[in-house]
């Protein structure tokens, strides 16, 4: 095999033993006529960080959840120690000493976190010494938890937190990472290699799956890409440039998004007017003294940590949380504080919330039942309207033409949204929005874990709506893509908002400095600086 | 070898009409199991259980009359339940249906008219709504859980009525029986030919058939399977849940207190104690059964109508004890919920050891 070996760990070929720690050999999985993966070959070393390549769809995920043992290979054998292995089941993967972080996390809401990672281990736990061991672990490796946080009130940066320590109490000796950067700061993202690489250097070894291809080149040993459920290629990523690495997985050249138009200062779009919202909960973020501005034409982008009131925000802008005073929220000249979701969407108003499956889409209704979700307009005729009637048909025609538009892939002409990979499924939601023509769209994570393809698609749209005249306000944690494509840039920390600076004054470092509680202008970052040594956080 | 079950990507279209199926076939050889395990003829205990109700005029009628309050109850609860609120008091929103409805002959006991008839259903969708409003202004008002609310409201329905039939409502001239005056003219359903069968069946279809309309064709029925299935999209697409909780419970409550009119004007026929043979509670059953989808709770009250009169049938013909109908009631529920599980997944074939051993 053709693997690059930058790792010097390889324990002998005496015996059953075997240079890999665990190897994949000629595996096929078949759902019904699709061929996810098609004689797929992969082998890791002990103390390597091995990154898996490859598009949405590739056959990455249902790869890794047969190495997990969720799935069970159609053909081929898994070999542990070069033994060969059937893992029947999470728990058998867990035994053996395989730990996996989920994208999408299977978390108890209703418990806390040491609840939730007691369930995960065998055997009987004194809760509260587990709770202790959680800080501890957490603490150590970066990755700061309150044992007695309920699941319900935490980000989704903070729930991926649960996942890893989670793994990490169990010592594993290969940890699968499926997308783990994507809900991070790069504060936090850098946090997280240094654990990971702690973690390769103690032998365990790392499976690590990634869009993010600048972070696989710095990170990883060595690397899989897949195509279309086969291998097309290992190689070292440190070697190669994030184009050629994309083009490897892609199959062809990733566009480059179309630089985007100079700001016009045309008119006001959305106003947000000393927005305060109290917290709904005991870990929730309460928004104090919002204020920003959207004009015609332009990306603000808000950046921030998960978890400093980024939802609260979002929800305040949607409507899916009123304030009693209308002038705090201002679409379109028209005060709507206090108006809902649908009077917002009525004055051009489109918003996509951060989590696609139970927030923006339902996952059990069909692609054309989500359509009509926000668009409630969709009653047929006039003496059907009285009655509620719904047009099907054209929302079927809609999903359609949102499906073709956006590149939506899919099995089937209307498939539930539950089936689709989830840079499909946000391909969707975004396009479902765009269909509509907003002249606000507010988004919140536009291109959370979604693969590299989607991701240019989706940033080229929000683009595109903005030169076209509409105010985009686009939450993101990620700064590549804020970068990219905002115009102005504004840092939410504990539910306060920065004021919005322009993007070419900006650097990573006063975004960061900012996403730890500074606030005034650039200037004030010295005493920034000082605050968060004074706070006691990391730099 | 080992069995495993699969995740399907979406759920399953045949298996959704073969399920049913597949779990009525498995009941009736469960029943034959058991029958000839108490040393009855397997083929004759079917046939009494399952067969005879269907072979006189007579017992399809009573079958029907019997799924009639089945029905209208199973089709709120199904609405309820779709929309993940959970109504367990039918029986008490039938009570107090049953309770408004005999105002009219109660108060105005000479009043005979068609009109008369109407005001008593009328009043007893009213009664049974009112009944479900409490449970669902507690909910949205203090956060009270409202299975708890709604299934102690049965008690109170029921000892409301209690009192009612013992006390202020008793038929002066009823020798001291606790049950009101006999209803007779308008003031009870009319029948269709000549024996129990009666208009209420009508109602019953008539209702089911607007809720599934409803429910696949409307914006409001969109609105209930939204929250059901993903209460934060359903907020997302500007409905309110709050709204849905008293919607959800005005509609069974009123259908439940519908029953409980239609049960008082046809086969009971005056207050009394005890109207209800635990329609409201029986209906979850039927709910469920029915796969919350109006039509499909027409087959199941029917189903579960069988099983009642098979008991009658089977406690004559062979001497079972009345149980036996829960036990097929049970049986058939079992099967209903394993059936139900190959919609959304797959059983396949996995070789090798089984779990456990393999990771040694």
């Amino acid at each position: 095999m053709n693997v690059s070996q930058p790792s010097p760990q390889g324990t002998g070929e005496t015996g059953a033993t075997s240079e890999f720690l665990v190897e994949a050999r000629g595996i096929v999985k078949r759902f019904g006529d699709f061929t996810a993966n098609d004689h797929v070959d992969l082998a890791i070393r002990p103390g390597e960080i091995h990154a898996l390549l490859g598009e949405n769809g590739a056959g990455k995920s249902t790869l890794v959840k047969m190495i997990y043992g969720s799935l069970q290979p159609t053909e081929g054998r898994f070999f542990w120690h070069g033994e060969p292995v059937t893992i029947a089941d999470p728990g058998t993967a867990r035994r053996l000493g395989i730990g996996m972080v989920f994208q999408h996390f299977s978390l108890f809401e209703a418990l806390s976190v040491t609840e939730n990672i007691a369930l995960a281990l065998t055997g009987d736990h004194d809760m509260k010494a587990l709770g202790e061991r959680i800080a501890r672990v957490s603490r150590d490796y970066g990755l700061p938890l309150e044992p007695r946080a309920t699941v319900a009130d935490l980000s989704v940066g903070e729930r991926q937190r649960i996942e890893i320590v989670r793994c990490l109490l169990q010592e594993p000796r290969l940890l699968i990472m499926d997308e783990p950067t994507a809900v991070l700061t790069p504060q936090e993202a850098d946090q997280l290699f240094l654990t990971l690489e702690r973690l390769a250097s103690e032998g365990c070894a790392v499976l690590y799956i990634s869009h993010r291809l600048e972070e696989v080149k710095r990170l990883c040993h060595a690397s899989t890409i897949l195509r279309h459920g086969k291998v097309v290629a290992r190689v070292d990523p440190s070697l190669e440039t994030a184009a050629s690495l994309a083009r490897l997985m892609v199959g062809a050249e990733i566009h480059s998004i179309r630089p985007k138009q100079p700001r016009t200062g045309g008119p006001t779009r959305l106003y947000c007017d000393n927005l305060d919202l109290a917290a709904n909960g005991p870990f929730a973020v309460a928004l104090a003294a919002v204020t920003l501005e959207v004009r015609a034409g332009e990306i603000l982008a808000i950046a921030g940590v998960a978890g400093n009131g980024q939802s609260e925000l979002f929800d305040a802008l949607s409507g899916e949380r009123r304030v009693d005073r209308p002038g705090a929220v201002v679409i379109e000249g028209t005060p709507c504080g206090h108006l809902g979701v649908t009077a917002r969407r009525a004055l051009g108003a489109a918003f996509v919330p951060e989590e696609r499956l139970g927030h923006g889409a339902v996952p059990a209704f069909r692609l054309s039942e989500n359509v009509i979700l926000t668009r409630d307009t969709l009653v047929s005729d006039a003496m059907r309207r009285i009655a509620g009637f719904l047009d099907f048909r054209r929302a079927g025609k809609t999903a359609a033409r949102v499906a073709q538009t956006f590149d939506v892939r899919k099995g089937k002409p209307d498939p539930e949204a539950r089936s689709l990979s989830g840079g499909n499924l946000q391909k969707f939601v975004v396009g479902r929005e765009l269909d509509r023509k907003p002249l606000v769209l507010v988004v919140n994570q536009p291109t959370w874990g979604v693969d590299a393809g989607a991701a240019a698609l989706i940033r080229q749209a929000l683009v595109d709506l903005a030169g076209e005249g509409a105010g985009v306000l686009m939450i993101s944690q990620d700064l590549d893509e804020i970068f990219e494509i905002a115009h102005r840039i504004a840092v939410i920390s504990r539910g306060h908002l920065s004021p919005g600076y322009d993007a070419h004054v900006m650097s990573l470092e006063k975004i960061g400095l900012l996403m730890g509680g500074a606030h005034g202008g650039p200037a004030h970052v010295d005493e920034a600086v000082k605050l968060r040594e004074h706070d006691g956080h990391a730099p | 070898m080992r069995l495993e079950l699969e995740k399907r990507p979406e759920r399953s279209k045949i298996m959704a009409v073969v399920s049913p199926i597949a779990a009525v076939v498995a009941t009736l050889l469960t029943g034959a199991v058991i029958f000839a395990a108490i040393g009855i003829p397997p083929l004759k205990g079917l046939w009494v259980f399952f067969l005879e109700p269907f072979s006189s005029l007579w017992s399809i009628e009573e079958l029907v009359v019997k799924a009639t309050p089945l029905i209208l109850i199973g089709i709120g609860l199904s609405i309820a339940y779709r929309a993940n609120v959970w109504n367990i008091g039918a029986e008490g929103q039938l009570t107090a249906g049953a309770l408004a409805g005999s105002l009219v002959p109660i108060f105005a006991n000479s009043w005979q008219s068609p009109l008369t008839l109407v005001a008593m259903l009328a009043l007893g969708v009213l009664g049974g709504m009112l009944w479900g409003l409490i449970p669902a202004l507690l909910k949205i008002k203090s956060g009270a859980n409202e299975i708890l609310v709604s299934l102690m409201l049965v008690y109170v329905a029921q000892l409301l009525l209690d009192w009612l039939v013992r006390g202020p409502w008793r038929d002066p001239h009823g020798y001291n029986f606790p049950k009101s005056v006999s209803f007779d003219g308008w003031q009870t359903m009319p029948t269709i030919g000549d024996g129990r069968l009666n208009w209420g069946i009508l109602f019953a279809l008539v209702a089911a058939v607007a809720l599934a309309v409803l429910l696949r064709r409307t914006m409001k029925g969109f609105e209930i399977r939204v929250l059901g299935e993903a209460p934060r999209a359903g907020r997302f697409a500007g409905f309110s849940s709050d709204r849905m909780v008293v919607f959800a419970f005005l509609v069974s409550g009123g259908l439940a207190g519908l029953a409980g009119v239609i049960e008082l004007t046809s086969t009971v026929g005056q207050l009394q104690p005890n109207i209800s043979p635990g329609y409201g509670f029986t209906a979850i059953i039927v709910a469920f059964l029915g796969r919350l989808d109006p039509i499909g709770v027409i087959v199941a009250a029917l189903m579960l109508a069988v099983s009642y009169l098979g008991g009658e049938a089977a406690q004559v013909a062979l001497g079972l004890s009345d149980k036996a109908a829960r036990v097929f009631q049970g049986v058939l529920l079992f099967w209903v919920l394993a059936c139900d599980t190959l919609i959304l997944y797959r059983l396949r074939f996995v070789p090798g050891l089984p779990a456990g051993e393999t990771a040694r």
